[in-house]
């Protein structure tokens, strides 16, 4: 269970999103998600209508989006079912931002594999560019979260900053992302070590040599 | 070293493109009508004799697990497969790879396992932090589906099968499979007491099997090449080949795909480049996630990694996701973060588990400084003890084994912190 969020206050977050419904081309997402279950199941959709939900208030504040209490309201009266319902699954899962977040929502993995390769030194770089974790920064710009493994252990350190991961990081490289992120560039996504192109061994895989320059049909090798 | 034509995932490192055409190329989706056209029980027959192992980490025969289902199935209570994609164990990072690199294997062998467990469809349930993957996945359905592979009649075979992609939004506990049936049914995802087992009475109450990506989308390889050719590779018991991923402190952590049973030293030679610093610098070794406890260095060096090479040291194969811990390794603060890992990602529903995961990392956060007593290592073991096998999931046991690990192979360690920090006298050094 994740530390409990600091809500913020209802009437306003009822002020401002209120009158929160999907957009003409959201709702046609959020019907082609329900159309996946069986009749009657639609209520297997709350994952992705949240999700989708989050990603409108996110274009609307141009931040990185969160729920407010009405837009939980608005999901689960969407389809069908009690708002307590609802609210358990924005709660429990982390993903789901039950307080606003900034511009960019850098999640470094702080997990014992990125630990070992030194995310200590990606938590510092952000420190150092005035990122406080669990916190906005003053401009709005940056929102920093120590998340647990995210899957990207063998190209560890990594940070996931809205849906892009940047992996292989070290504390100069991290440095650069976060200026890039605030001067309005794309950073390069993936891995930052020069060469290496995904998970393979860095410097040249080790097997698998004749897929690297043409799709490569091992069928006839086959006995 | 297994040879690249034996090498079930050829895009494991996305060289070259995902899509369908590619894939094609490749040899996937190659008359998947004629593999089917064996017949569901001959292709279960089939997997069984291969001595496919589940991927996932428990190991459970997959052939088996599918016969389990009702071989007659009704239209209101149809069969589902659920393939579980959540991967979020520490360490673990090889179902990414096949979902963004090599997705039609995963979709083709959904196809043919569905069949083969008559399922209706498959839900491909995938953790949300993998938000590009998802991406690409949704992407070579789509595909599958306009190629007329999925869907009514599917891959001209006669069977009307559907895979649907669900996304997950940020919960280890989803990967257990009962916990992935509640939050497929879209609800917290909180593990349901077995039995009934989702064979029985699984997703919307209807029966149902969970399988790894890794498990599905090696079935179409084994199919086309033979049980016999899959079984040629790993000891007894442990057959086949393996994604292993290797993390922490080698040269070159790296996803490889190697044949079961290949020796520690040997994968960590040929693929990744060594230990940092050499042989002598490597501290301990967590063989398979983060579940599973740890091996000191010299137990490990030889092990065979595979199910039952891992368990002979007393540890666990797991999803084959080996974290490296070279001298510079803080021992104690690495299995505290996993500590506090557990504390995080445990839903809250057994209360050995919610109470006992935050009191054994607050107890581990003072091991690290040495802020404890000696007795307190004990009660700590008691804890785990307590927890462990009491909880309606494996969460609490995954919780409490890295710690029994640690006091079992570190306990001196954590002895000399206490200490210490009471700067108790120690042995110095002649000068």
């Amino acid at each position: 269970m994740a530390e409990a969020t600091q809500i913020p206050n209802e009437a306003e977050t009822r002020a401002q999103f209120g009158a929160f419904a999907f957009s003409a081309e959201n709702k046609k997402t959020a019907d082609m998600y329900i159309g996946r279950y069986p009749a009657g199941r639609q209520q297997s959709a709350v994952m992705a209508l949240l999700d989708l939900a989050q990603r409108q208030v996110c274009e609307e504040t141009h931040t990185q989006g969160w729920l407010p209490v009405p837009v939980i309201e608005y999901v689960a009266s969407y389809l069908g079912m009690p708002y307590m319902r609802a609210y358990e699954v924005a709660t429990f899962y982390t993903m789901y931002n039950l307080s606003p977040v900034g511009r960019f929502h850098v999640q470094v993995c702080g997990t014992t594999p990125c630990m070992l390769r030194g995310s200590d030194d990606i938590m510092a770089a952000c420190k150092n560019r005035g990122l406080v974790k669990g916190a906005t920064t003053p401009d709005g710009m940056f929102t920093l979260n120590e998340v647990e493994c995210m899957g990207n252990c063998a190209s560890a350190p990594m940070v996931q900053i809205n849906d892009d991961n940047y992996e292989d990081l070290d504390y100069d490289s991290m440095t650069a992302i976060l200026q890039d992120l605030s001067d309005g560039k794309q950073p390069k996504v993936g891995t930052q070590l020069p060469g290496r192109h995904t998970v393979e061994p860095y410097g040249g895989a080790t097997t698998l040599q004749a897929m690297v320059d043409k799709n490569h049909d091992y069928r006839g090798e086959w006995k | 070293m297994l040879a690249d034509k034996d090498r079930i995932f050829t895009n494991l490192y996305g060289y070259q493109d995902f899509g369908l055409k590619a894939a094609q190329a490749r040899g996937d989706w190659d008359k998947t009508a004629n593999l089917m056209k064996a017949g569901q029980d001959a292709i279960i027959e089939e997997v069984k004799a291969s001595g496919l192992r589940g991927r996932g980490g428990a190991g459970f025969p997959t052939g088996m697990k599918w016969s389990f289902m009702p071989k007659a199935p009704t239209a209101d209570r149809p069969n589902f497969l659920v393939i579980n994609a959540d991967e979020s164990e520490p360490g673990s990072c090889k179902d990414r790879e096949i979902i963004r690199h090599d997705p039609h294997k995963l979709i083709e062998g959904a196809l043919i396992a569905g069949f083969a467990m008559r399922a209706r469809a498959a839900y491909i349930y995938i953790r949300g932090e993998y938000i590009f993957e998802a991406k690409v996945l949704e992407k070579a359905v789509a595909e599958a589906y306009s190629a007329g592979l999925l869907g009514k009649n599917a891959a001209k075979s006669g069977y009307d099968f559907d895979v649907f992609v669900h996304r997950g939004a940020g919960a280890y506990i989803c990967g257990e499979e009962t916990a992935m049936i509640e939050s497929l049914e879209g609800k917290k995802g909180q593990p349901r007491l077995k039995p009934p087992f989702p064979a029985g009475a699984g997703l919307y109450g209807c029966p149902t099997t969970v399988n790894n990506v890794e498990s599905i989308a090696v079935v179409p390889t084994i199919l086309r090449r033979g049980a016999a050719w899959f079984k040629s590779f790993g000891r007894e018991n442990n057959h086949g080949t393996k994604l292993f991923q290797i993390s922490g402190h080698v040269e070159k952590p790296c996803v490889v795909e190697e044949e079961m049973g290949i020796p520690f030293r040997e994968l960590i030679e040929k693929h990744c480049g060594g230990i940092r610093g050499g042989w002598d610098n490597l501290l301990a070794v967590i063989p398979g996630g983060s579940s599973v406890p740890l091996v000191p260095a010299a137990m490990m060096m030889d092990v065979p990694m595979d199910f039952d090479g891992c368990k002979e040291v007393g540890s666990g194969l797991g999803t084959a996701a080996i974290i490296v811990m070279d001298k510079s390794t803080d021992i104690v603060r690495a299995i505290s973060r996993l500590s506090y890992f557990y504390k995080h990602e445990s839903c809250g529903q057994c209360t050995p588990c919610r109470e006992g995961t935050g009191w054994m990392w607050r107890v581990m956060e003072k091991m690290r400084t040495g802020n404890a007593e000696i007795g307190d290592i004990d009660t700590l073991y008691d804890v785990t003890k307590q927890v462990e096998g009491h909880t309606i999931c494996a969460l609490g046991d995954a919780a409490a084994w890295p710690i029994q690990g640690l006091i079992k192979h570190f306990r001196p360690e954590m002895e000399r912190r206490i200490h210490e920090a009471k700067g108790d006298d120690m042995l110095e050094a002649a000068e």
